[in-house]
C-alpha cells in the first residue's frame, strides 16, 4: 500500500487550491465592483467609455468568480455538496422571504427609506456563511 | 446504516485524515461516516471495500438487518 505522502493528488490539496481560487476571484470581483461604482464618480467623472469598460470588467470578473465556485463545488467530495446545497437553499429562502418583506415595508410605510439591494445581499452572504458553518458543525 | 470503518481503520492504525486521503474525501466525511451521520454513495462504498480488501457487506450493514 502507498504511503499517504506518495499519493498523487490529495483531496485536501485540491480542495484548498479551489478555496484559494474562489477567495482570489471574490476579492477581484469586490475590487472591480468598487472600481465600477466609485471610479465612475471619483476617477473619470461619469465619462461613458471608462464607465462601460469598468462595468464590463466587473461582469467578466464576476463570470470567472462564478466559474471558480462551480469548479470548487464539482471537486468537492460527497458530503460537502450536501452542506453547500443546504446552505444555498436556506440562503435562497431567506433571500426571497426577507427580500419581499423588506420591499413591502416601504410600500406599507413602515419604513421611510428606500430598501437597498446591498442590504439584501449582505443578509444573504451572512445567511450562507452561517448555514455552512452550522452544516460543518453538524457533521464534525 | 451501520459500518465498521472505525474498527477497520483502528486495526491498521490509521488516523481519520489518513483514511480520508486514501478514500480521496475530506476528514469530516470520514468522521460523518464513522459516526453514522452520513451514508456513503455506492462508488465510495466500493472504494472503501477495495481499500480494505473486503466486500461492501463486510463493511456496511443495513440498520434493518
Amino acid at each position: 500500500m502507498k504511503q499517504v505522502d506518495e499519493l498523487p493528488m490529495r483531496f485536501k490539496t485540491v480542495d484548498a487550491e479551489n478555496g484559494r481560487s474562489v477567495k482570489a476571484w471574490t476579492i477581484a470581483w469586490v475590487v472591480t465592483c468598487a472600481l465600477a461604482a466609485f471610479g465612475t464618480r471619483i476617477l473619470w467623472d461619469f465619462a461613458t467609455i471608462p464607465t462601460i469598460v469598468g462595468v464590463l470588467i466587473n461582469l467578466t470578473v464576476g463570470f470567472f468568480w462564478v466559474l471558480a465556485i462551480v469548479k470548487q463545488v464539482n471537486a468537492m467530495d460527497e458530503l460537502q455538496p450536501e452542506i453547500f446545497l443546504d446552505a444555498a437553499a436556506t440562503t435562497l429562502g431567506v433571500g426571497v422571504v426577507c427580500g419581499l418583506s423588506y420591499e413591502l415595508l416601504e410600500d406599507i410605510r413602515l419604513i421611510s427609506f428606500q430598501p437597498e439591494i446591498p442590504h439584501l445581499v449582505l443578509l444573504m452572504c451572512l445567511t450562507f456563511m452561517a448555514s455552512r458553518i452550522l452544516g460543518y458543525r453538524r457533521y464534525r | 446504516m451501520k459500518n465498521r470503518l472505525k474498527v477497520l481503520r483502528a486495526e491498521r492504525d490509521w488516523t481519520q485524515a489518513q483514511l480520508a486521503d486514501r478514500l480521496a474525501v475530506s476528514r469530516q466525511t470520514v468522521n460523518a461516516l464513522e459516526t453514522g451521520k452520513f451514508d456513503p454513495s455506492l462508488p465510495l462504498a466500493f472504494k472503501a471495500a477495495r481499500l480494505f480488501a473486503l466486500s461492501i457487506e463486510d463493511i456496511f450493514q443495513d440498520d434493518a438487518q
